[in-house]
């Protein structure tokens, strides 16, 4: 199949808006991507037909609610390659499934003194939780550091694991767009007899992921990320890890036995599955990996490789010394996250001229400071592309940069 | 939808390009620090007070071009100012960006000309840009709490 990004759009209504006369351009997926029309009626189909309580209640209906339920576990199971089923934990989002780990793992596992390691480009999902187990248990945070076209730096990295307990790093960044080398830095870690804490948020929406090929010991992701619905995402641990591992909120649904002396837990994936999840939200996300597998995770790579070395292209030859586009320049080692700065504009004002063309990028810190520091910014410009943004959108960017330089001017 | 021009209006470039009173005070100074945790902006207000007057105000720091113009307008504004007639005039901007002081429903006295300062007048069509157009504001309200 010939992929066509235009076509795709389609599925989109959201990205048919027309405002102002002009039609929308979003490149802000980085952030949160847009829902086809796939799974929009998956969710309200859902709703209209089957939507009852799961795991509790003997009528069919709530037969069949339970059933599409762990059908979408199912799918993500086969999406990532995991081994077992009972190992996706439904979660809120990445967040939530980072702070299970530091909690859960870490707060089981680690005492004063203990080695966290984390690199210099994670998003403050995976740093504030391990911020946390710093004031809470004493532990000590070492930092990969980043070479200067925005890659991780290994040259020291069996020094840095020496004695770590943890090795949590993202396969891809958000804000330079750099691809990790996941396996390589998962040998690592269990090279130093440290566990992978693998943060897929950017990545899984956009590449083959296989946790059995990189021997990861857990793996994070958000569904509003993939053409899912936000209030959903996934964490997935090697069963034997969470089998070990004390529970991290307390509730229904993940208990075994509850007395007035205390409790016993729930088997997985119910024992870290507190509460009544987001049911209708789990439906959407597998109706999300349904159309992106369908569509082909390869696919999807492949055409935003295309996009961003032209993307890359396009800027630089265009904007020359005008414009410095963070990270790697190597397609190969690079996702669609292109953060950049422009002539001295700042990325809030830059943002508001784009507006003017209903061209939707990200100005901030991206919730990275640690990293924005490095770059020396307060903020960057991030424009970030998915399956349905052709290079017709990525001309619309180069073309509607032209008139911020003027305005602002020194 | 509002027109760029509405925004940027000329005067708002030009104290952009060419910020007033920029650089810091050493103590005694009163320093205060404001943050946009949204975008990353940070800003720093030093003022020197004597006898209830703010007889200097510095600014640093880095943001937008709304930030860093309604900063250095702010600091040229009060600048020689009483303390009393500085608290009335953030009131004064603050409801020009359509944000009221809870609980102060005394009437506001909008007697005299907000002079460069009405230029940001256009800021609450983009709601979004308030934030960064009364950072400055509440800044230095910080630090005249701390004076
Ligand atoms: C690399 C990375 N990790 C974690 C997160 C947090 O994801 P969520 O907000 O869905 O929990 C993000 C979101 O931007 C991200 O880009």
């Amino acid at each position: 199949m010939s992929f066509d990004a235009a076509l795709l759009k389609k599925d989109f209504p959201l990205l048919q808006r027309i405002i102002n006369d002009k039609p929308l351009v979003y490149l802000d997926s980085a952030n949160t991507s847009q829902k086809p029309q796939q799974v929009i009626d998956s969710m309200s189909h859902f709703m209209e037909t089957s939507y009852a309580p799961i795991n509790r209640s003997a009528y069919q209906l709530a037969a069949e609610s339970t059933d599409a339920f762990e059908n979408a576990r199912s799918m993500c199971r086969t999406f990532i390659n995991a081994p077992h089923t009972n190992e996706i934990i439904f979660t809120k989002n990445t967040t939530e499934a980072l702070n299970l780990v530091a909690q859960s793992w870490g707060g089981a596992n680690l005492r004063a003194g203990d080695v966290v390691v984390l690199t210099h480009m994670e998003h403050h999902a995976n740093i504030v939780p391990w911020h946390m187990l710093v004031q809470s248990h004493g532990i000590q945070l070492r930092w990969v550091p980043l070479t200067s076209d925005g890659q991780l730096d290994l040259t020291n990295l069996d020094e840095l694991l020496k004695g770590a307990k943890i090795f949590s790093f993202t396969a891809m960044s958000n804000v330079l767009g750099t691809l990790t080398p996941v396996k390589q830095l998962c040998a690592a870690a269990h090279g130093a007899g440290a566990i992978a804490v693998v943060d897929g948020c950017q990545y899984v929406p956009h590449n083959v992921t296989d946790v059995i090929a990189w021997d990861a010991d857990f793996l994070t992701f958000s569904s509003h990320k993939m053409c899912g619905p936000s209030g959903i995402g996934v964490l997935w641990g090697r069963e034997e890890l969470l089998n070990a591992m004390p529970p991290f909120m307390g509730g229904g649904n993940m208990i075994g036995d509850v007395r007035l002396d205390g409790f016993t837990c729930a088997e997985l994936p119910a024992k870290f599955e507190a509460g009544t999840p987001p049911i209708t939200e789990v439906i959407g996300l597998g109706a999300a990996i349904s159309y992106l597998t369908a569509i082909g995770m390869d696919n999807i790579r492949q055409h935003e490789k295309e996009t961003i070395t032209y993307a890359l292209s396009a800027l630089n030859e265009r904007y020359g010394k005008d414009i410095t586009i963070h990270g790697p320049t190597d397609p190969e080692v690079r996702g669609t996250a292109l953060s950049f700065k422009f002539k001295d504009v700042h990325p809030h004002d830059l943002s508001q001229v784009l507006d003017q063309s209903n061209i939707c990028v990200r100005a901030g810190h991206h919730c990275a400071k640690p990293l924005m520091r490095l770059l020396g910014a307060n903020a960057t410009a991030r424009a970030s592309f998915y399956l349905y943004n052709s290079l017709d959108d990525v001309d619309a960017l180069v073309n509607a940069l032209e008139g911020a330089g003027d305005l602002f001017s020194l | 939808m509002p027109g760029l021009e509405d925004l940027y209006r000329e005067i708002i470039l030009d104290h952009y390009r060419t910020p007033r009173n920029r650089g810091e005070l050493a103590p005694p100074a009163v320093k205060a620090e404001g943050h946009n945790p949204l975008c990353g902006d940070e800003i720093q207000v030093y003022i020197d007070v004597a006898d209830g007057i703010v007889r200097d105000v510095k600014i640093s720091g880095q943001g937008c071009s709304i930030s860093q113009s309604s900063a250095s307008m702010m600091s040229a504004a009060v600048k020689g100012k009483s303390i009393d007639d500085i608290r009335n005039l953030v009131r004064r901007f603050k409801h020009m960006m359509s944000i009221e002081e809870e609980g102060n429903d005394s009437p506001i006295d909008e007697s005299q000309s907000l002079g460069d300062l009405e230029a940001l007048q256009g800021v609450v069509k983009f709601p979004v840009r308030i934030k960064c157009a009364v950072l400055s504001w509440n800044t230095l309200l910080d630090a005249l709490n701390n004076a």
